[in-house]
């Protein structure tokens, strides 16, 4: 082979290895885009089913529900109520009645209630946000071709009252209240019982412990734990808190009894399950924030004749506390998502009244969500979309605030 | 020569003041609210060990009466093709299987991209870019499951029966799990991959451009083989993320036991048939209750295998560089 092919040989062979390593980079940057367009494609999905056309028809059209044709939206409250109450059973007359007496109602209220207790309306499609948009015409002549008597109109599934409205069976009047309640109410509970008992035990492993055997055996131990499946601890919390600990958990040695306890399987079972399930993620970070802080200022502490409690107290926790918090929020938010466990626990599918102690029964936002869309009718799809929404931002105000602290915490240790 | 007797040392815990009047105890004095405190400290460390002992205790306490019921044995739970649970017939590999699958076709989905995303972000990516794209990695990791879910069922699947035809794929089907398992999993597989990648010393890349290499071909010669103890553990870690996903699989696969490997069929996967027969009504003692506790230790197992294959893949061959 003389030179010159050996040159033109190694130029072709450069040419392909510069080729190979372009395509490869695209194809590197297009796996990155591919990623954050899922991400994007999620989102879009759970806002399209979040607002939307829907079909609705009435048992009684509202405009026949007014007996002389007077527009119902122009009518008094005091007209409106006789109406309501020829119409509903007596019952239902005196449950509304006493959610909120009928003098403190405003036009608006007694209007919508009237259109709903009479009128009956009931969601029969429902349509996404773009299709709605793109297709409002066709929409409108094939709703009326399909449900002559029914309404075409434009649902906001996520309102106000979709967030201060208890559940119901019925989407077009559900809403989250008790789940949202039941959230807080567990997240209140995993906090109390995680908080001191994690970073308790990320001060003894960091601390005090020896490297000795002991230590090595519960490290390891904590780290195959954050590797147990979710689910797994839901069995654990049914089989310990729910059954074993029947008696504390649903409150009957502390005198508690009501309807709504549930054999155990309460709020306060629910929370110290998850408490357990985020305990060694909120060690291991609780144990890489106190690693953070400078040995100097311990020894410092100990040549000034303090114990090790005062310089624990005093100087390791004070300034691994924003590191520590950083981590136990991101734990906190991965405990509010957590649907698998709080079944297996045992949640409510249907909790109309608030929590009123931690014996009650519970359900969250998470449980609600799998409920809704395990169900095939289109508006349960779209009452889904809105609590995920709601579940999104409650997860995002958290891990601002985790971000919030640990810029702080970063420019203090500059 | 005379043994020269040494005058006495003041032992350390007493030592005399100047003026040899009152003892100075400096002995360790005891300190009760020390020793409290301490054994509160202990006692949170080792509560880590008394889950454990809790989750092996309770799961195989209530497996051993489901093994120990005359409807089934050990050997059928293990060989049967058949999970139904009304007709006494307990065969756990219908529901393993489509684990299986599932957690493959999530794998499919998020080793290649988790890989490239990572290499993507340590080798290629400016500082600057690579902090606006992993917070974005972070956020989907932290999306909760039961939303993944209702992304698959209500836009996964309907994907996948436009790309496939309605007569191929059905409602619930394991394909569309699986994808968004794999989105779920892609920027764990990333993240990990990417800090064993950013371990491995400069040198050897500068040594590998001096040797005229191109930026692949440091990156897939000589970064990724050096990394390879990392970014195995950070696939099996994966694994058994994806074993023990529940939610999707839930939502979105389907809610009947299916011995197939068509993942565009429905079955339900062990998870799935915990979540959704714990979410009926459930009699304690009954088979049905006792049943999922040894779905529950099989998937235990499975899990803590992997874990372990993990922990002991990093420490065992990893490259301590320096």
């Amino acid at each position: 082979m003389s030179l010159q092919e050996n040159q033109s040989q190694f130029q072709s062979d450069l040419n392909a290895r510069h080729r190979r390593g372009k395509i490869w980079h695209i194809t590197f940057i297009v796996s990155t885009v591919i990623a954050i367009i899922a991400l994007v494609v999620l989102l879009v999905t759970i806002i399209e089913d979040s607002f939307g056309y829907a079909a609705i028809t009435y048992k009684i059209p509202p405009s026949e529900i007014a007996p002389a044709g007077t527009p119902l939206e122009s009518m008094l409250c005091e007209e409106l109520i006789p109406i309501l109450e020829e119409n509903v059973s007596p019952n239902r007359y005196r449950q509304l009645q006493n959610e909120k007496p009928f003098t403190e109602w405003s036009q608006q209220e007694c209007y919508e209630i009237v259109v709903y207790e009479v009128g009956g309306p009931k969601a029969e499609e429902t349509w996404s946000l773009s299709y709605s948009l793109r297709y409002a015409n066709e929409l409108k002549t094939y709703v009326k071709q399909k449900y002559p008597e029914g309404d075409l109109i434009f649902k906001q599934w996520l309102n106000l009252d979709f967030i201060t409205q208890p559940q119901s069976k019925d989407p077009l009047i559900a809403g989250i209240r008790t789940a949202i309640l039941g959230s807080l109410y567990i997240i209140a509970i995993v906090i109390i019982v995680a908080f001191p008992i994690g970073i308790a035990a990320a001060i003894y492993l960091e601390e005090y412990a020896s490297q000795n055997r002991i230590h090595r055996i519960i490290q390891t131990n904590i780290n195959n734990l954050a590797g147990v499946p979710s689910i797994i601890y839901g069995m654990l919390g049914l089989a310990f808190f729910v059954r074993y600990l029947e008696p504390i958990t649903s409150g009957y040695i502390f005198g508690y009894s009501s309807e709504t306890t549930a054999n155990g399987r309460t709020i306060l079972a629910a929370g110290l399950t998850l408490a357990l399930l985020i305990l060694p993620v909120v060690i291991i970070n609780s144990q890489e924030a106190i690693k953070a802080v400078p040995n100097s200022l311990r020894e410092a502490s100990y040549g000034m004749g303090a114990t090790k409690w005062q310089t624990v107290w005093n100087h390791v926790l004070p300034n691994a506390l924003s590191g520590i918090l950083t981590g136990t929020i991101l734990a906190v938010s991965r405990a509010f998502g957590e649907t698998a466990p709080l079944i297996v626990v045992g949640a409510s599918t249907f909790v109309t009244f608030n929590p009123d102690s931690i014996f009650s029964k519970f359900t969250t936002i998470p449980i609600q969500i799998y409920q809704w869309t395990a169900r095939p009718q289109d508006a349960y799809k779209n009452i889904a979309a809105a609590a995920i929404i709601v579940l999104l931002l409650i997860l995002l105000t958290l891990n601002a605030a985790a971000i919030f602290l640990r810029n702080r915490y970063s420019r203090r240790l500059q | 020569m005379a043994e020269q007797t040494k005058p006495a040392l003041p032992s350390f815990s007493t030592i005399h003041s100047q003026t040899g009047e009152d003892p100075i105890d400096l002995r360790k004095r005891p300190r009760l609210k020390e020793s409290i405190i301490q054994g509160f400290l202990f006692f949170s460390g080792a509560l880590s060990i008394f889950t454990t002992i809790g989750i092996v205790f309770f799961l195989s306490e209530e497996a051993i009466q489901f093994f120990r019921s005359p409807e089934v044995s050990l050997l059928e739970f293990l060989t049967s093709t058949k999970w139904q649970p009304h007709l006494g017939e307990f065969g756990i590999l219908p529901l393993l299987n489509a684990t299986l699958v599932t957690s493959f076709v999530a794998m499919l989905v998020a080793i290649p991209l988790g890989m490239c995303v990572a290499i993507y972000l340590s080798e290629y990516a400016s500082p600057k870019t690579r902090g606006t794209i992993k917070p974005i990695l972070e956020v989907i990791a932290g999306i909760p499951t039961v939303v993944l879910g209702f992304f698959a069922l209500n836009f996964m699947t309907p994907l996948l029966r436009g790309v496939f035809g309605n007569d191929v794929v059905s409602i619930y089907n394991m394909a569309a799990g699986g994808l968004v398992m794999g989105i779920l999993i892609l920027p764990l597989i990333s993240s990990m991959v990417e800090d064993a990648l950013s371990a491995v010393p400069r040198a050897l890349r500068e040594g590998a451009y001096g040797l005229g290499a191109t930026r692949l071909e440091v990156a897939t010669q000589i970064v990724v083989p050096a990394a390879i103890s990392g970014i195995s553990a950070a696939i099996i870690l994966g694994m058994s993320r994806a074993v023990g996903e529940a939610m999707i699989v839930a939502i979105a696969v389907g809610a009947g036991p299916n011995l197939t490997w068509n993942p565009f069929e429905p079955a339900e996967t062990m998870t799935g048939h915990i979540v959704r027969i714990s979410g009926g009504d459930l009699s304690y003692n009954s088979i049905d209750y006792n049943s999922l506790f040894a779905i529950a230790l099989m998937l235990f197992a499975m899990t803590l295998v992997l874990n372990l294959i993990s922990q002991q893949i990093i420490r065992r061959f990893r490259e301590v560089y320096e």
